[in-house]
């Protein structure tokens, strides 16, 4: 509780009170059985769909294609919608205030490790990327320390993990996370040995500053699943379409574009395709539920595994808007070298797995 | 009552700001509304995280859009 002058007045406030508790907590009591009913119906009914419903033949390809896509549509979105729901009643006990006075003044690699790892679990919207970046210097997080989580923070989260798992198999999703976490805590670390604090725009370091405690953590069961339900509600609505439309573009795809051609531009053999996806992939701006139902389709079509990841990563962990808004509290000098050494370890990234797989 | 509502005009921020004016006038108290969206400012008062919810110079939420009968009990 630093900082705290105001008494009283920052306590958290009462739980909700047991209306809410049977409402939300009698909701998922049922929602969760009906889950599991569906779940494990959805391969009969999607192949009832396909070939008895829509009377497509057995072995076709189009009939193939509907039932793929009844059938994984439908399974990655109530994936998507349990395990969303999961990680946010978790994020509710993981403020990012609790998260920067963990990460305050502590030097040296450490710091950076933690601050990445941290950078995983914490919920964090690039929109709110100004503020809690000021919040975290000023009250004595390194400034490597503080690039680790800020690197971490979009490009290895609970939805490209999720995504990453039940679209992958659990060996890519480790992959990427443990990637996601090196490149973070290198990129970071670098940062912070370069001693870039003269960098930042003056106002950042200038500005009357108050060193919040964290407004509100809702105690309770209900009142954070309140919230959970909420959260969860706001990341599917964002990202359903999309990864509806990536699964439609794979289901589709699959037998019409010749593998050889993805190959040839993204396979193992050519040298600079590493490089020029994450080129491409930098720039763009896409959550990565977005963008991992294309990787899907890249790597069945005869992607390297390291492009594609360097990809997805590009394509994650930053954006123009975001540098964009960085701009704010980072001097040109700064933010140059910020971007240059995150893409420099998504391409050796790319390259390590090329050469490993 | 003075709110201030936190943030740069993301979805969320409008969305906060909606269901705080319906919230406050459920209440019927006097209140003025003010859209904080600079950065130094919303800095000055603490908050990480936006959308934030600044009650008479004090944060009651941030972070998240709570619902209208939340906010109802954080102006209270």
């Amino acid at each position: 509780m630093t900082g705290d002058s105001k008494g009283c007045a920052c306590a958290a406030p009462a739980p909700l009170p047991g209306p809410g508790f049977w409402k939300s907590g009698g909701w998922l009591l049922a929602a969760l059985p009906a889950w599991f009913l569906l779940y494990f119906a959805l391969k009969p009914l999607a192949d009832w769909l396909a070939f008895r419903a829509f009377g497509l033949p057995q072995g076709s390809r189009l009939g193939e294609a509907v039932a793929f896509f009844a059938y994984d549509g439908p399974k990655v979105l109530m994936l998507l919608g349990l395990v969303v729901l999961g990680v946010s009643y978790v994020q509710t006990f993981i403020s990012p205030e609790r998260t920067r006075d963990l990460l305050a003044k502590r030097t040296g690699a450490w710091g950076n490790l933690l601050a990445a790892l941290l950078g995983i679990a914490t919920p964090f919207c690039s929109c709110s990327a100004v503020p809690l970046f000021i919040g975290f210097v000023r009250v004595g997080v390194p400034l490597g320390a503080t690039f680790s989580f800020l690197v971490s923070a979009p490009m290895v989260n609970e939805v490209a993990l999720f995504l990453l798992l039940s679209l992958f198999g659990w060996r890519i999703a480790l992959l990427y996370t443990v990637t996601g976490v090196a490149i973070a805590f290198l990129s970071g670390w670098t940062i912070g040995k370069l001693r870039m604090e003269r960098h930042l725009e003056s106002w950042v370091m200038d500005i009357p500053f108050e060193a919040s405690v964290g407004a509100e953590a809702p105690a309770g069961f209900a009142a954070r699943l309140e919230l959970a339900l909420q959260a969860t509600k706001d990341i599917v609505r964002k990202v359903w379409l999309y990864v509806l439309a990536g699964i439609a573009v794979g289901a589709f795809l699959h037998g019409y574009v010749p593998a050889e051609l993805l190959a040839r531009f993204m396979g193992k053999s050519s040298w600079w395709s590493v490089p020029l996806a994450v080129l491409i992939g930098v720039p763009l701006y896409a959550s990565a539920a977005g963008i991992i139902p294309i990787v899907q389709v890249l790597l069945a079509k005869g992607a390297a595994l390291g492009t594609a990841l360097a990809f997805m990563m590009a394509v994650a962990g930053l954006s123009l808007p975001e540098t964009v808004i960085l701009r704010k509290v980072l001097r040109p000098v700064l933010l140059a070298t910020f971007l240059g050494v995150v893409t420099l370890g998504i391409v050796l990234v790319g390259y390590l797995f090329n050469i490993l797989m | 009552m003075k709110i201030e509502i936190l943030g740069t005009g993301c979805a969320k921020c409008k969305l906060l700001a909606e269901r705080t004016e319906e919230a406050a006038r459920n209440l019927g108290a006097a209140f003025t509304l003010v859209k904080v969206t600079e950065y130094p400012d919303i800095v000055a008062r603490g908050v990480m995280t936006t959308p934030g919810l600044v009650v008479d110079g004090v944060v009651k939420s941030q972070g998240h859009v709570p619902t209208v009968a939340a906010i109802e009990g954080l102006l209270r």
